[in-house]
């Protein structure tokens, strides 16, 4: 295959991507909407065509000898298996379409070259980090929220940050590019399925003893303590892997690029206080005591540092060397240029 | 505390000793510790938003001048320099002594709790939120030998001896890895202070064909740390030999640049020279000492001769890259020309095309150069004593040379051309272009400790993370039908075994391990039937 094809190959790959994601949305808000109808302890009992009965409690149990209607709790758990499998999917096309990226370059490199790359592989990440946590934690509540939240960030990838292939800025052309962006995409994926739950905590815990919390999706979703705990293993997988990348291998690269292993750069900065931040968070639970909703508000804090490191430095600091957004013109110095071998960018 | 009376302390009133203790108890307390985290985070933001000092200079000028009235505001609050701040430096010191004042007495407490023995059942173990039990035939006796056999893999037994019972503990290793990781910490910044006080940065740009030796004078810029000696630098001279880049022609790249290769040739002391490539992301090493290549450029080689004849001036001049595009900046200074001394101020367009009647590059690579210069004479202020830069013409003392009809006589030179001045002042040669390169040179002692320490770190707070701590205890009783102890002849009697875990980490999930306890014990002592 010609480069050319391949990115073509990559372009066609991410567009199915996002309509399988949408799909999948689509049948997974078809599978939320099944379980409004009734209550999730009475969708086991209470048969299919008297779901939209007066009175649900008093209906009797599903007739075994209505062959080819479904029950509620058949309906949901076809429509959850169902969207899991478009899940897949899609990110089978994703992944696809990363890799297209790669070989459509001459030579052929890692996907991580702009900021469209970085974005498709970071929702790629956290749509992997979703499928293959979804047995382990039970993750079938969160699914209409993460396919969600990666097709709206690959919408705006593909719409805003589209650009076309192309080779390897020098200083990005390291083995530790590989280290260092795998470390952190796997760290952003797990940080924001992590973010997720605890929003979603935060939400049932509003609802608090409510009816509300009992019934619809959120009967759906764990209990409080359930969900604190899955925040907060997901967080403690994560918040390692975010050391190692941009406390360890991204200075041994920074000092062999840049000559400087920390130079207190924009994104350097941001990525300490997402470090601090989620530091904070693991050390309330700790020691502090914090958990559930404190704990809770925490991470999404540093998810909101994490986030706007990834996307929002390149857009509002204009002297970070780890700006890949635009195409940055060294400024008129008087002294000294800055020139453009370094990865100043 | 001798004679209490003696001091006239009124009520409600700490004493001097108390408001210490006091403050130490305030400034180790765990909230403080995680209130100064997240202020740590909250102070950093400046610095990512306001240009920083030691890490783009010319911004911060740039900034100053675009905000006069914020500008001697900020300076006080030292937000050009966040990071060596007081405020800055004064909350992770903070963090530090916080940090020091909790892990002493964690250290002394674990270092007790490594010789202590597991503890002892408690006395009812059903009591604790995590406890099974079941009934067997076998004799107590044989149920704890067989818990002792069961729990002695991944747990330690308590040695001393429980008439009914066996303890066993495991899961130290998750404290340990939170005292490593806090003193991880500490080394970490020990290896960032070395760097920062011993250390030195300097930048150099040499044109092809040039040498440079280690010293001071020979740096254009040059940023220690507060303890550098000179005598630090290391004795060592390189030259550059030739600089290529690969640019691309064609695709969606096209006009970018990969492949940056300086060709060196370089002595290390008194040794016998050797060679090396240097390019980006490939320093070379010598010594303590760094060099790395990060930038280059263009450097066109002007030949100025004067009204009388003489050479005023010849060499290759370098221009500062203005953009992607490598139109470059610079000025050539003749300040021994005679009639009048000669300045030049202008381009050099690497590829020259004129595009709509405006001059481009459309290239980056000095395929078709092209340099267009301005012509100043008079005094160009060198003799006056005061240091100039040299990528700057000091216009004070000049006029600028003009055409007959008065517009500004531009020298517009491909490679080869040779154009006389107007006034009898001389000519100008365009004799080639010679490629420079930026090189950062540098000494970062104490790298490998802070790399080290953040290593170490990773290693604690992974253990912090994963081990969880826990205890279990397996208690085997005899009782009677009715449930109280029995006789030990009873033969009626059945042997009841409790087990029990608690959970240290406040995460963990103790159900499945107990079911696993109780398999095992049950697995020998009662095949299925």
């Amino acid at each position: 295959m010609t480069d050319g094809a391949w990115e073509t190959l990559s372009n066609q790959a991410i567009a199915a991507a996002g309509l399988a994601y949408f799909v999948a949305l689509l049948v997974h808000l078809a599978e939320w909407a099944a379980l409004r109808q009734v209550a999730p302890r009475e969708a086991a009992l209470v048969g299919a065509g008297d779901a939209a009965g007066a009175d649900p409690e008093a209906a009797p149990a599903p007739a075994p000898d209505q062959p080819g209607r479904r029950t509620t709790a058949e309906r949901v758990a076809f429509l959850g298996r169902l969207g899991f499998l478009v899940t897949c999917i899609a990110a089978a096309a994703h992944l696809v379409a990363l890799v297209g990226r790669g070989m459509a370059a001459d030579p052929n490199r890692v996907p991580w070259g702009n900021m469209y790359e970085f974005t498709t592989t970071g929702t790629f990440i956290v749509a992997a980090m979703y499928l293959g946590l979804y047995r382990r934690f039970k993750l079938n509540w969160m699914a209409p929220l993460v396919v969600g939240f990666v097709l709206t960030i690959l919408m705006v990838a593909v719409i805003w940050l589209h650009e076309p292939v192309q080779p390897l800025r020098e200083a990005l052309n390291s083995y530790w590019l590989v280290i260092h962006v795998v470390a952190a995409a796997i760290a952003t994926g797990a940080f924001t399925v992590g973010g997720i739950t605890s929003i979603v905590y935060l939400v049932k815990s509003r609802a608090g003893d409510s009816e509300k919390a009992t019934r619809g999706w959120l009967g759906r979703v764990p209990d409080l303590v359930t969900l604190d705990k899955i925040a907060y293993r997901v967080h403690a997988f994560a918040f390692p892997v975010w050391t190692f990348a941009v406390l360890i291998t991204g200075p041994i690269w920074a000092h062999e690029a840049w000559s400087r292993y920390w130079n207190w750069d924009p994104k350097e900065v941001w990525a300490f206080i997402t470090w601090v931040v989620y530091a904070g968070y693991l050390h309330a639970r700790a020691t502090a005591g914090w958990k559930g909703r404190n704990a809770a508000i925490l991470a999404l804090v540093g998810l909101g540092t994490l986030w706007f490191n990834f996307i929002g430095i390149n857009y509002f600091s204009t002297t970070s060397q780890h700006s890949y957004a635009l195409e940055q013109v060294p400024a008129r110095h008087e002294v000294v240029a800055r020139t453009s071998v370094s990865p100043g960018m | 505390m001798s004679e209490p009376e003696q001091r006239p302390v009124s009520r409600g009133e700490l004493t001097a000793r108390e408001l210490v203790r006091w403050t130490w108890r305030q400034v180790t307390s765990m909230r403080t510790a995680l209130v100064l985290l997240l202020l740590l985070a909250l102070a950093a933001i400046p610095g990512s938003v306001i240009p920083q000092s030691g890490v783009d200079a010319l911004a911060v000028t740039r900034w100053k001048q675009e905000h006069t009235q914020l500008a001697p505001i900020y300076e006080k609050l030292d937000l050009f320099s966040v990071y060596d701040s007081i405020w800055f430096s004064a909350i992770y010191l903070l963090l530090v002594l916080s940090l020091v004042g909790c892990i002493v007495p964690r250290l002394v407490v674990y270092g007790k709790a490594l010789r202590a023995q597991p503890p002892a059942a408690p006395k009812n173990l059903s009591r604790l939120p995590d406890h099974r039990s079941y009934e067997t035939d076998a004799s107590p006796e044989e149920v704890l030998a067989r818990a002792r056999e069961v729990l002695g893999k991944r747990y330690r037994l308590r040695k001393e001896a429980e008439p009914d019972a066996v303890s066993g503990e495991r899961g130290r290793l998750r404290e340990a890895g939170n005292l490593l990781f806090h003193l991880s910490v500490l080394v970490v910044l020990a290896g960032f202070a070395v760097g920062g006080l011993f250390g030195y940065q300097g930048g150099v740009i040499l044109v092809k064909d040039s040498t440079f030796s280690n010293s001071l004078t020979q740096y254009d810029d040059f940023d220690p740390g507060g303890l550098f000696t000179p005598e630090q630098l290391n004795d060592f001279d390189f030259t550059v030999d030739d600089f290529k880049v690969d640019w691309l022609k064609r695709g969606a790249g096209a006009g970018t640049a990969r492949g940056f290769q300086a060709a060196l040739s370089y002595h290390d002391g008194d040794s016998a020279e050797k060679s090396y490539d240097l390019k980006v992301n490939h320093p070379l090493s010598i010594g303590k000492t760094d060099v790395f290549l990060i930038g280059h450029g263009y450097a066109p080689v002007v030949t100025i001769r004067d009204g009388q004849g003489n050479i005023a001036y010849t060499g290759p001049t370098v221009f500062l890259p203005q953009d992607e595009s490598f139109v470059s900046y610079g000025v050539i200074k003749a300040p021994s020309a005679e009639p009048g001394q000669i300045g030049l101020e202008g381009l050099l367009y690497p590829t020259f095309r004129l595009y709509k009647g405006d001059p481009v590059s459309v290239f980056p690579e000095d395929i078709d150069p092209l340099v267009s210069l301005l012509v100043y004479t008079g005094d160009l202020g060198l003799d006056s004593g005061t240091p100039q830069s040299v990528y700057v013409l000091d216009k004070d003392h000049t006029k600028q040379v003009l055409k007959k009809d008065g517009k500004p006589f531009r020298l517009d030179l491909r490679v080869g051309d040779k154009v006389k001045l107007p006034d009898g002042l001389g000519t100008v040669t365009f004799d080639g272009v010679e490629p420079w390169i930026r090189v950062q040179i540098s000494q970062t002692p104490g790298k490998r400790i802070a790399l080290l320490g953040v290593v170490l770190a990773l290693i604690g707070l992974c253990c912090s993370l994963y081990v969880r701590p826990r205890r279990v205890w397996v208690r085997a009783r005899r009782v009677t039908a009715t449930g109280t102890d029995a006789d030990p002849g009873d033969t009626m009697a059945r042997t009841v075994v409790e087990v029990a875990g608690l959970d240290r980490s406040g995460n963990g999930d103790l159900d499945p391990v107990l079911t696993g306890i109780v398999a095992a014990l049950r697995n020998e002592k009662e095949p299925p039937t």
